[in-house]
């Protein structure tokens, strides 16, 4: 190979390297403004935000969705098989939104500390499969909450 | 040509039609994951023609290869149109799925910055006149944007994302079902010759203009006339 067209890979080698780190410093730098929502167990370890608004993702737990009155009003238990949380939504939620589904909300805490979402998103998992293989499996699968498994 | 075309056409007809109607709906989301068909491949396809475009780029840059520099600058719409339609394709299903059109998410916001990286390209090569000239500037360009890439694909694993994790392109078994996973497997080989053939138009018609003042672009035009 001639010297000028090794420089040449050399230089665009360094410029790919270069561009990479430089990036990747900048992503571990602002790695928690780049989650999109806290988990259940940040919240309960007093992570997330007092006073403001914030997202919380997690797993609803079966069982946990009750309707007090005979609102809109949906009060549930959110999980990430660690700590939970309580969740008080008014509204109409998303299709996918069933117990043991992923959801991520958008809302304060109160001071009793319940979550308090003026928005709520269903987290689809990865999952795909008919309905007649999804009754053929009688062990319950462990849905992927954080996204980080 | 018209091989290409063909193989296309039979991987795309199947692929639609096990999609569509062969292909069982999902146990959660009915047939709203259908989508999934022009989505999933169209996304990966929009990351495969920027690697394309990275290296033809590269090798451009390095060796000065003509060929090499006209190939990358081909990609570019053909990737923006991919990239595009990955977005909105993903959008139209966030909206019952997840109930927004549009988060801020890692893997949301690296597709877009995936976007206007091809934009970017697009518009780079057209501001500069020397074509040569153009296709070294765009290079650079595709070259440190090629960062984008592993942040988009790993995104998910990084990062909390609304998005969901990888269901096929990862070390273990795709967690879709077999039925399903076919058609799309189909639909991805379909949308590679899909591209295959527009990059290859396109890069035609590139050469020609690059090379309309040269003697050989000008007999043949002359040929055709008679």
């Amino acid at each position: 190979m001639k010297t000028a067209r090794k420089q040449r890979l050399i230089l665009i080698t360094l410029m790919v390297l270069g561009a990479g780190i430089a990036v990747s410093f900048a992503l571990k730098s602002f790695n928690e403004n780049l989650m999109y929502f806290f988990s259940t167990t940040d919240v309960a370890e007093g992570k997330a935000p007092k006073d403001a608004r914030f997202r919380l993702g997690g797993m609803v737990i079966k069982g946990s969705v009750e309707r007090p009155g005979n609102g809109m009003m949906v009060r549930f238990k959110l999980s990430d098989f660690n700590k939970e949380v309580t969740v008080e939504y008014t509204g109409i939620l998303p299709d996918l939104f069933r117990e043991g589904q992923g959801i991520v909300g958008n809302g304060k805490l109160n001071s009793q500390g319940v979550f308090i979402a003026e928005e709520v998103l269903a987290k689809h998992d990865e999952n795909y499969m008919p309905p007649e293989v999804k009754d053929s499996l009688k062990t319950p699968q462990k849905a992927s909450v954080t996204g980080q498994e | 040509m018209p091989w290409l075309v063909i193989i296309f056409l039979l991987l795309l007809l199947p692929g639609l039609y096990g999609g569509l109607y062969l292909a069982p709906p999902d146990y959660q989301q009915g047939d709203s994951y259908r989508i999934i068909y022009i989505h999933v491949p169209s996304a990966w396809m929009s990351l495969f023609i920027y690697m394309v475009m990275a290296v033809t780029g590269a090798i451009g840059l390095i060796w000065r290869i003509k060929l090499a520099e006209i190939m990358s600058i081909s990609s570019a719409s053909v990737g923006a149109c991919f990239t595009f339609i990955a977005l909105v394709t993903g959008s139209l299903w966030g909206k019952p799925m997840w109930g927004t059109w549009w988060v801020w998410d890692a893997r949301l916001t690296s597709e877009l910055i995936l976007l206007f990286l091809y934009l970017g390209v697009i518009g780079l090569y057209g501001a500069i006149d020397d074509k040569r000239m153009a296709s070294k500037a765009v290079a650079i360009l595709a070259l440190v944007g090629v960062v984008n890439i592993p942040i988009i694909h790993y995104s998910v694993v990084w990062w909390n994302t609304l998005h969901q994790g990888p269901t096929v392109t990862k070390m273990d078994k795709p967690s879709i079902h077999v039925s399903m996973l076919i058609p799309l497997l189909l639909m991805a080989l379909a949308f590679k010759f899909y591209y295959l053939i527009a990059v290859i138009q396109r890069a035609r018609i590139e050469l020609l203009t690059r090379e309309r003042n040269s003697q050989w672009v000008k007999t043949m035009v002359s040929e055709n006339d008679q």
